[in-house]
């Protein structure tokens, strides 16, 4: 590939890193907004069968251009901006929610070769990154100048700032046992078939990255910032038109991003699950949707969470389950059975 | 001029001008925003300085997590600026102080080849940062990092005890109690024996 481009890289001189790397990130982008639109669809047909309802239908066959309907229509819809918010941090809030969601996905590896950019400290830039969504669902939330918005925000941001500690702590264990914060080493620790993914030695830090990752997505049962029978839609409730479509691109990048880090960490990535079979691009696409499968699966079985509820549950329950397990895990490295975790 | 050196300049252009606005900015929103931009563009710097691990450090924990909570207190009080503004040129001598000390150190820094100091050689690629923290912190200076965190926890359990005291009127649940009712706990059977219902009384 580097020496079909060869000649290229040489006709433009200094300016093909930045342009080669461009097109890097659109290959990237350009599939990840297509297979976020057709996350809602699927999102819609899945619980609309959950619920025995058929779910759209309408445009095109099967209904597969609704999300491209649905786009159209918001794209054509006047952003409406309160007369009293500020008008902008109004802007701003949609934008910083939506940047984070994309920017984590420098890092992201696809394959072992697959990959923008590979850096050390992968795992902790996408930590970093992703803390930082909080702030435009806090100043949409402020900006709106109202009352639901405002609280929207509130819980929005206690709820995230809860879960990013049990979810950190899991991640601590994952790089305990990859010994690397390197995203692509993490993936080769995980080398040797479905008995070697993380998700059996780590089995509650599995359990408690899914869960505190559906938190963290503000999704369904512990979608209390939108809660729309108490304040609405929540942070979002004055937002019309693409201002809106941003938001909601946002949360619908940031699922698939979570299902992502959920393969790459506890589901051994791109590696295949038999030996006989090669690794390939294909099984990280498979392994992504069956997490997203199981965050819609959650949406259409769970009544909401109570709020005292979401925070006991990180606060109490989670946090003490992450510490005790890094604590084994820590023991266990010094024992013979250290391989175990490895 | 190197490329290096342009995004230096533009970090550090970027950093002067959010400080600035963290004190002249008159809603506490846009202070406490423009402190987020502050920390952002200086963790930018750190990593031109090689010095991953830190910068994303400071953005988790500066950005993630203490500037969300300063948010979050900024915005529910409703601050009156112009009694906020009053003593603000009483400040002006400790602030002296403060430029003086930093051009100090700025001296030292930016003329550290006439004092005699030396910039340090430039890393290999494969030279893992956090690594190399991470095993000085847990080796050569454990007892001070462990002191430190302990201190933290001190500090912590100080601040969650002098808030959190016992109110007489705010209710709680008590999950493990709940989770033990049963079904005999919450109600009962009453077994109503079927009667005829009365004759409809004559209207006078």
């Amino acid at each position: 590939m580097d020496a079909m481009l060869a000649p290229l890289a040489e006709l433009l001189g200094p300016a093909w890193l930045p342009i080669w790397t461009l097109v890097k990130i659109m290959a990237i982008v350009a599939p990840l907004m297509i297979s976020l639109a057709y996350l809602t669809y699927a999102e819609r047909k899945i619980i609309g069968y959950m619920q025995v309802r058929i779910g759209p239908n309408r445009v095109g066959p099967l209904g597969l251009l609704q999300p491209i309907a649905d786009g159209l229509k918001l794209l054509m819809k006047e952003i409406i901006i309160p007369s009293g918010a500020n008008k902008a941090l109004f802007i701003l809030g949609p934008v910083l929610v939506l940047a984070p969601a994309l920017a984590a996905w420098a890092v992201f590896p696809f394959t072992e070769t697959l990959v923008l950019a590979n850096i050390n400290a992968g795992l902790l830039y996408i930590m970093a990154i992703t803390s930082m969504g909080v702030y435009g669902v806090v100043i949409a939330g402020w900006a709106s100048n109202s009352k639901y918005a405002f609280l929207g925000a509130l819980r929005s941001s206690a709820q995230i700032v809860s879960y990013e500690i049990a979810m950190g702590f899991a991640l601590v264990g994952v790089l305990m046992a990859a010994q690397s914060l390197n995203l692509i080493d993490i993936v080769k620790g995980q080398e040797g078939g479905f008995w070697h993914w993380y998700w059996l030695p780590l089995f509650p830090l599995f359990i408690v990255y899914l869960i505190s990752g559906v938190a963290e997505l503000n999704r369904a049962p512990f979608d209390v910032a939108e809660g729309e029978s108490e304040i609405v839609a929540g942070f979002h409730v004055e937002y019309s038109g693409m201002a809106f479509a941003v938001f909601f691109l946002a949360e619908y990048a940031n699922m698939i991003l979570v299902a992502g880090l959920t393969s790459l960490l506890f589901l051994g990535g791109w590696l295949s699950p038999f030996p006989f079979l090669p690794d390939s691009i294909i099984w990280i696409g498979a392994k992504m949707s069956f997490v997203l499968f199981l965050f819609l699966w959650f949406r259409a079985t769970f009544p909401r969470y109570r709020y005292d509820q979401i925070m006991r549950l990180g606060w109490k329950v989670f946090i003490p389950v992450t510490l005790v397990w890094i604590v084994v895990v820590g023991a266990a490295m010094q024992t013979p059975y250290g391989y175990l975790f490895h | 001029m190197e490329f290096k050196s342009l995004v230096f300049y533009v970090f550090s252009g970027i950093l002067l001008l959010a400080s600035l606005r963290v004190i002249t900015a008159r809603n506490p929103v846009h202070s406490a925003l423009a402190l987020v931009l502050a920390f952002f563009t200086a963790a930018g710097l750190w990593l031109l300085l090689e010095a991953e691990f830190l910068a994303i450090t400071l953005v988790l924990v500066y950005i993630g997590a203490v500037m969300v909570l300063f948010l979050f207190v900024v915005m529910m009080l409703d601050i009156n600026l112009t009694e906020l503004r009053k003593g603000f040129w009483n400040y002006l001598p400790a602030g002296l102080l403060v430029a003086g000390l930093m051009i100090i150190e700025m001296v030292m820094v930016l003329g550290g080849a006439d004092l005699g100091l030396t910039e340090p050689p430039p890393l290999p690629a494969d030279y893992s940062n956090t690594k190399e923290l991470g095993r000085l912190l847990y080796t050569v200076y454990v007892y001070p990092f462990e002191l430190a965190a302990v201190v933290l926890l001190v500090a912590m359990i100080a601040a969650i005890a002098l808030t959190h005291r016992k109110r007489g009127d705010t209710k709680r649940l008590n999950p493990a109690e709940q989770v033990k009712v049963k079904r005999a706990d919450r109600i009962y059977m009453v077994n109503i024996k079927s009667q005829k219902p009365e004759a409809p009384k004559e209207d006078e």
